[in-house]
């Protein structure tokens, strides 16, 4: 059976999955359930500068029926006394001293204010800490958080505070409030930090009441700006961390994933493109922390099944195969394949096929049943039909080179080969 | 026996409450609303006579668009409501969609379709507008769902629609003649009185073509008259026996259920159904559920050629009807004028008849079943004397159409009066073709005119 014991920086935890530093992982009846639960680590919700919360928090994205396919909150760091949150995690490093113990840590911006935190934090027997410069909401108005992490300059500065100071590992927790990662990921690399995580959550609005007028969440009439989160964050989180693993600085430190993650396969997809662990936030939030036993279980059997022994084996696989337009093969051809004894009828391919993109499935009339075939000749290859047939491998993208060797946009151009002439 | 009030108040209550219960909530309605795959050029589409575009009401389900979606709904089915509870949707819509395919429970098509249209019901939308009137004036006989749906239509045109119908209350078959666990006189009698608030029709209750009025003063008076009077008579058997006291019409039985109330329906111990249609289905089910102890179906073929509905005679199943193929009514016997007993041949399937099913033939077998109440719901025959009488162009007294037209001038027709009885919403689909076709006539004869 595959080992899923991980190793961040020398921080052991029995499996890669972690809470995420926010309400799940803000004081010790919720970190001891996690723990009892299986989760391997926490980021303990962020301490610091001393704020106060509002009511309400939170508000969510449905989508086609489910529930909380985003997830937002207007929640600041931790809003209990520091002495609490410090006792607190010291007692359940006692209870489960197998499980990682990172602390987010936010302090205000003044060197002396960050190396008395680090200092008390070290003091709990904590494994590392986790720099917040990725908070969007709340914080920023002070100059702190996301405010941070947008300035490659300051959170440098901040970086180089902590590592005079810390003893023990210090990863930085970077936003996606910014059109690349990779300048402030260089800095704080470059200012020591031994580690990255990255996503924080993403400025949004998830919606507004169409009774009150009032965006979500509500509070008072009022709503801000909340970090937005959950699968529907995902895709971007994955672009951010492969910038980041593939930028000859950042990725000379290992990274934890962060965004979106709700399961095994998430979790895969974040290691192949890079990460050496994982957290996860939203799908705790939205299921309890009983889902960490299938994301265990997942993984081990799926390492089991391509034969991959350690997280090591497979971690940053993938990160290579995400590579420039210009390098993509022009040659490389498929087109769409129906099988008509798995089709529906359901005539989902043809309408989006028909009505956006390049009218290459033929329609033939049938009542009640419609019949639907690729018109080869026409079909570009896009996928669109594949994608919104509700049939399991019912459409099937079918290889057809337009030749054999290998051909880039740039040889094309050198070539003089023709454009579409439609 | 035959006797009427065999059970309690709370029996006749639980048997014939609502056998097709609503959504309770708006979350159970939007999770199945959410299964539908928004199919282009759906199945269910095609599959309803009157064409509802069905993916497009549950997707305004989905969107919290409720109004938009009964409108969609009535827009092609103005007894939408009522379909949702009558419609054999295992044949139609929810036959055809496409999870079926997938062997997965179909989206439940009517359940939403009557989510909408109950609370566009509840709340009185107005989901439509009647332009100014233009003055001309329809006349419509028979309050039935083609009448209705044709009236409907026309005055949303700004014509002025007068119904006459022959019974106290609206709705036709739909009030009178289904199974009270399906919809209840009290929900038909609200849908009429829906459908007319769109203002500009007028029904006049028990008024009826040859009795109280004629088709020629109506022609004279009215720019042009649709016919929706349906069908009515029971078929006979033509068997020795079928005047003893018990053998009675399913249409008439079922009628005394809607209209009587149920303790004042009187049911055998033991009941002989002959017929295997809808009818026949509701009449058996509904002796069952007034307290009869023993209900059998008798049909002249077999499973396969059986008009009803697999879920149909699920319910009489279900209920503990006892069902015979391959047999049919050969005598009724009966001792001071009561029936007693019913002699039934077994018969075998030979030549496919004009049907393009294959005919029974009666073999030398035959048994007798015992029983002390026959209901023939063998079809319903057509008025072919008011047809007769009124030189319609008619085919065994179903009236010819030609687009809704008669060979009358200026008279149309449709709905189960023309095809010889079929679904409330083939009613519906023939109500809008015949005003389709007056519209039309209607703006000829004007241009004509000017």
């Amino acid at each position: 059976m595959a080992d899923i014991s991980s190793d961040f920086l020398g921080i052991k935890s029995p499996n890669p999955f972690w809470l995420a530093s926010a309400p799940p992982t803000d004081k010790k009846i919720n970190v001891l359930r996690a723990f009892e639960a299986g989760w391997g680590g926490v980021v303990w919700k962020t301490l610091g500068s001393q704020v106060k919360n509002v009511s309400s928090r939170y508000s969510a994205v449905n989508y086609g029926g489910q529930k909380v396919m985003g997830f937002n909150n207007i929640e600041l760091i931790s809003d209990r006394p520091l002495h609490i949150n410090l006792r607190e995690i010291e007692e359940c490093i006692k209870l489960f001293p197998d499980r990682a113990m990172v602390i987010s840590l936010m302090a205000d911006n003044d060197r002396d204010s960050w190396h008395e935190l680090i200092r008390k934090v070290e003091d709990t027997g904590a494994h590392g800490v986790e720099l917040n410069f990725g908070c969007p909401h709340g914080m920023t108005e002070r100059g702190m958080g996301a405010a941070v992490g947008q300035d490659p300059e300051i959170a440098k500065m901040v970086v180089e505070w902590v590592m005079e100071k810390a003893t023990i590992p210090v990863i930085t927790k970077l936003t996606p409030n910014v059109h690349s990662v990779v300048p402030t990921g260089k800095a704080v690399v470059q200012a020591g930090t031994n580690g990255l995580s990255l996503i924080n959550t993403i400025q949004s609005v998830t919606g507004v009441d169409l009774d009150t007028l009032v965006p979500n969440p509500y509070v008072a009439g009022k709503s801000v700006f909340g970090g937005y989160c959950g699968p529907a964050v995902k895709p971007i989180a994955l672009k951010f961390l492969t910038t980041i693993a593939q930028n000859e600085v950042t990725n000379k430190v290992p990274i934890s994933g962060i965004g979106g993650v709700s399961t095994w396969k998430d979790a895969v997809e974040f290691m192949l493109l890079g990460a050496s662990n994982v957290q996860v936030c939203t799908a705790a939030m939205k299921h309890g922390f009983r889902i960490v036993e299938d994301m265990c279980e997942g993984m081990i059997n799926w390492m089991d099944d391509r034969g991959f022994k350690k997280l090591d084996d497979f971690i940053g696989k993938s990160v290579n195969n995400i590579t420039h337009w210009e390098d993509l093969d022009i040659n490389y051809h498929h087109i769409a394949h129906i099988n008509q004894d798995k089709c529906v009828h359901c005539g989902l391919c043809y309408i989006a096929c028909e009505d956006t993109s390049h009218q290459s499935i033929n329609l033939e009339y049938g009542k009640p049943y419609n019949t639907y075939t690729i018109k080869e000749e026409e079909c570009v290859g896009c996928n669109l039909c594949q994608l919104m047939c509700p049939v399991t491998d019912c459409i099937t993208m079918e290889e057809h080179r337009v030749a054999p060797e290998y051909l880039n946009w740039k040889q094309f151009q050198e070539k003089g080969l023709p454009l579409n002439d439609h | 026996m035959i006797k009427a009030n065999r059970l309690s108040p709370e029996q006749y209550q639980e048997n014939f409450s609502d056998i097709h219960p609503p959504f309770e909530t708006k979350d159970a309605a939007i999770v199945e609303a959410n299964r539908c795959l928004f199919c282009y050029d759906a199945p269910c589409i095609k599959a309803c006579p009157t064409s509802i575009n069905v993916p497009k009401f549950i997707k305004q389900i989905v969107t919290d668009n409720v109004k938009g979606s009964a409108h969609t709904i009535f827009l092609s089915n103005i007894m939408g409501a009522g379909c949702s509870k009558v419609c054999p949707v295992e044949k139609l819509c929810e036959g055809s969609c496409v999870y079926n395919l997938m062997d997965e429970p179909p989206i439940p098509i009517a359940k939403l379709q009557r989510y909408s249209t109950e609370i566009a019901m509840k709340n009185k939308w107005q989901l439509f507008q009647r332009k100014e009137t233009t003055g001309k004036k329809v006349a419509v006989i028979g309050a039935g769902p083609a009448g209705l749906s044709c009236a409907h239509m026309l005055s949303r045109e700004g014509v002025d629609v007068t119904v006459f119908e022959k019974e106290k209350l609206g709705g036709g078959l739909m009030t009178y003649g289904i199974a009270a666990y399906k919809v209840t006189p009290q929900f038909c009698e609200d849908e009429v009185d829906y459908i007319t608030s769109i203002g500009g029709i007028s029904i006049k209750y028990e008024q009826e073509l040859g009795r109280n009025i004629t088709l020629q003063e109506l022609r004279e008076k009215f720019d042009a008259v649709f016919l929706g009077f349906g069908v009515g008579l029971a078929r006979q058997l033509e068997i020795p026996g079928e005047e003893f006291e018990g053998v009675e019409d399913a249409i008439s039985f079922i009628y005394n259920i809607r209209n009587k109330g149920f303790e004042n329906v009187a049911v055998g111990d033991k009941v002989a159904v002959i017929g295997m249609g809808m009818t026949a289905i509701d009449a058996a089910t509904q002796a069952k559920r007034l307290g009869a102890k023993e209900v059998t179906m008798l049909y002249r073929r077999t499973q396969e050629e059986m008009p009803c509905t697999q879920a149909e005679l699920d319910i009489a199943k279900l209920d503990g009807c006892n069902v015979i193929w391959l047999t049919a009514p050969k005598e009724i016997l009966g001792t001071e004028g009561k029936v007693t007993s019913l002699i039934a041949e077994v018969m075998e399937l030979g030549e496919p008849d004009a049907s393009g099913r294959r005919s029974p033939v009666p073999t030398d077998k035959q048994f007798i079943l015992e029983v002390d109440m026959v209901i023939k719901a063998a079809g319903q025959m057509p008025y072919e004397y008011v047809v007769m009488k009124h030189q319609l162009e008619n085919k065994n007294g179903k009236i010819s159409v030609n687009n809704a037209a008669t060979n009358l001038e200026g008279v149309f027709a449709g709905g189960d009066c023309v095809n010889g009885g079929k679904e409330v919403v083939d009613a519906v689909q023939a109500g809008k073709d015949g005003a389709t076709s007056i519209l039309e006539y209607i703006a000829t004869n004007a241009r004509m005119k000017s």
